[in-house]
């Protein structure tokens, strides 16, 4: 055979398709785009009993092969073979969740119906047996007409019997049955073979309902997401913080390395200078990013993200949003990049828009370092009463601004450029279960690689790209490198157009290449005024630096500077994924326009009132 | 009396969706989640902070959220 066959996964969401999915096909998956399309590909490698290998695909999950997102729409057309560039699976593995037949049945009979070589993996059977429900294979495979393996992907149970069957399901004819029932005939069809599968149901008080009982509450609900939501940020910032500094250890013994190895040349300029102070002032990120979506992940795997978006829809909804965009609003606080892209889960187009446009003004992990020395520079390090430290009030003011200024965003836009009817919620709320630690890393290994890989490309090029205009053309004798050069000539002409909001031409030095990755600010800072520490004693620089800060800036300036950096798009990887995430150049520009106009008028008004009120 | 009236707990059946009043992709998603005409479905859960949105349904054996205006849409008989 010349041509690898191609098996597809498909089923309701929440049917344990990708965990059979990881079962199935191991860690090595290719994550890719469908093109033309922002929904995500996701193929493995899978070996017959008959030792044929096969590619796997993990279809998204639909409800219906009568779409009514994105994402269904992938499937229905795949599934039929109408999809450009993909070629129709050759067999079809159906997974339904064992507890849940009566509703995922009437998918499966559409999906069977189409007369492919089709099995059904009746999965997760542990889960039915842990709700009293003890079911009958063999009743369900005479109603639907094909084999039907039970499963438990997680315990690896049913997996070979499940490839046997795949295997043999090529061999047969297509099941002849031309299924031409509408969507009540399929549900009342569904329910008889739920009936005639389900042998004895024992009505024990359920697990999950309890839990809902607790987690839904209208008051104590809402309390135990915020709590949850704060052990989450401290996590993310405390224990993140020595594999961080592991990380910038390694950055600078690997610059250092470079300094020894390679005469003193543009070249290696370049690799210290331009690639490894700009990748790596990136990658120091990856610790928090890991850490924020091990807990998005496990809150995701266990259930309870359902149940946190219910809980969130009704601020949310005040908005013209729906619980749908707390996920995506939540990841940007790491970063905005992954933030956009959990957008795809938002069905309605103009919700997700919305969603995406808000996303930068979520505090990304890159504007701490930013404010974290401006703040040490120029707020006072004593209490406000209570116990609460100015520094860190001003920092969590920075966070509600950004909140706040995303709310006030979301809500003019639904009411302007993505106006349209309330876009509604309707979500389905999984059963509760533990998350399986093996599902739970190949998710953050995937994650951190899409991180990592951005890095490599996107930043590195940016970076290159910005030491080049800072080092060319090159000084003469008794001249200043950084005023000669292309950015430093770019500076002075932008700082035409900041001086009106308290910026000096250092600062506007500073933004060109925080264009890059936000937290360049500083080190380009730092280069600015020729710190006179050694470059390996990062406390002592930063200190320099802030000393340097107080003596040539006003405590105005400093203010605004920090009101700048709340709402500037100071990420041009953020504007590159939004550009392929609304597939145009439309509304990235537009949110750059408007992300600029937001930071040069809250820079301005905080310079002016700051200066008014005698700062 | 429709649904989104229906105390929590209460079991009811489906006798009558006003399909118009909803959007046409919400209306084909509720569908295709069970909730149609002669659909058995409980209240379980309603609001936070003492407001009355959004719904949890339970629904069979699945649990599925909604908004007031979508339950405000779908006649009830208490059972």
């Amino acid at each position: 055979m010349s041509r690898q066959r191609k098996i597809a996964l498909i089923g309701n969401p929440n049917a344990g398709k990708s965990a059979l999915f990881n079962a199935l096909t191991g860690a090595r998956q290719k994550i890719a785009n469908y093109p033309g399309v922002t929904v995500e590909r996701k193929s493995g490698r899978m070996v017959l009993p008959s030792g044929e290998p096969v590619e796997m695909t993990d279809l998204p999950g639909s409800y219906s092969l009568d779409p009514t997102s994105p994402d269904e729409a992938v499937t229905a057309k795949v599934i039929r073979g109408e999809f450009v560039g993909e070629s129709a699976p050759d067999a079809l593995i159906v997974v339904l969740d064992a507890s849940n037949l009566e509703q995922h049945l009437v998918f499966a009979q559409e999906v069977i119906a189409l007369g492919k070589p089709t099995v059904v993996a009746l999965n997760m059977v542990d889960l039915a047996e842990r709700d009293g429900l003890v079911l009958d294979p063999q009743a369900l495979e005479q109603a639907l007409g094909v084999k039907v393996v039970p499963t438990v992907a997680v315990r690896r149970r049913g997996l070979a019997e499940l490839a046997e069957a795949v295997a043999q399901a090529e061999l047969r004819d297509p099941p002849s049955r031309i299924n031409t029932l509408s969507m009540v005939e399929r549900r009342v069809a569904a329910h008889a073979m739920a009936d005639a599968t389900i042998v004895s149901e024992s009505k024990r008080h359920r697990l999950h309902s309890r839990l809902d009982k607790l987690l839904l509450h209208p008051w104590m609900g809402p309390l135990i997401l915020f709590a949850l939501l704060f052990v989450v940020f401290q996590a993310v910032f405390a224990w993140a913080t020595p594999f961080v500094d592991i990380l910038e250890g390694a950055v600078g013994v690997l610059g250092e390395g470079v300094i020894e190895a390679v005469p003193p040349s543009l070249g290696r300029d370049l690799l210290t200078e331009g690639v490894l102070a700009g990748v790596g002032s990136v990658v120091v990120f990856l610790p928090q990013i890991v850490i924020l979506f091990f807990f998005i992940l496990a809150m995701e795997a266990s259930g309870y993200m359902a149940r946190a978006a219910f809980l969130m829809d009704r601020m949310m909804a005040g908005v013209g949003l729906s619980g749908r965009s707390f996920i995506p609003l939540l990841s940007s606080f790491a970063c905005a990049i992954p933030g956009i892209m959990a957008t795809r889960s938002i069905a309605d187009s103009r919700d997700r828009l919305t969603t995406i446009l808000i996303a930068p003004l979520m505090t990304c992990s890159a504007r701490l370092p930013v404010y974290a020395v401006i703040i040490a520079a120029f707020i006072p390090q004593r209490t406000v009463g209570w116990g609460v430290g100015l520094q860190g009030l001003v920092l969590f003011a920075l966070y509600v601004a950004g909140i706040l200024g995303a709310m006030i965003v979301a809500l003019v836009l639904r009411r302007s450029l993505t106006k349209g009817a309330a876009s509604g919620f309707i979500m389905e709320m999984p059963k509760y279960q533990m998350p399986n630690l093996k599902d739970l890393l190949i998710g953050l290994w995937q994650r951190a690689w899409i991180f990592l890989r951005r890095a490599g490309t996107i930043i590195f090029m940016v970076t290159v790209v910005l030491w080049l205009f800072l080092s060319f053309p090159r000084a003469g004798e008794g001249e200043s490198q950084v005023d000669v050069s292309i950015a430093g000539r770019l500076a002075s002409g932008l700082a035409v157009v900041v001086e009106p909001i308290g910026f000096n031409r250092d600062m506007a030095l500073a933004l060109i290449p925080a264009m890059a990755a936000r937290e360049v600010a500083v080190s380009s800072l730092a280069t600015t005024y020729a710190v006179a520490a050694s470059d390996d004693d990062e406390e002592a620089q930063a200190m320099a630096l802030g000393d340097q800060l107080k003596a040539r800036w006003t405590l105005p300036m400093a203010l605004a500077f920090l009101a700048w950096f709340v709402f500037a798009p100071q990420c041009m990887s953020t504007i590159a994924v939004t550009r392929r995430e609304t597939n145009g150049w439309k509304w990235p520009a537009f949110m750059l326009a408007y992300l600029f106009g937001l930071a040069y008028i809250a820079a301005g008004a905080t310079f002016w009132i700051a200066t008014a009120a005698g700062l | 009396m429709t649904l989104d009236l229906l105390p929590p707990g209460q079991s009811a059946r489906i006798v009558a969706v006003d399909w118009d009043s909803l959007v046409d992709e919400e209306a084909r998603r509720l569908r295709a989640l069970g909730l149609d005409d002669g659909a058995r479905v409980t209240v379980s859960h309603r609001g936070v902070f003492g407001g009355r949105d959004p719904i949890a349904l339970s629904v069979g054996r699945m649990k599925v959220a909604v908004r007031r205006a979508h339950a405000a849409a779908m006649e009830v008989e208490p059972l």
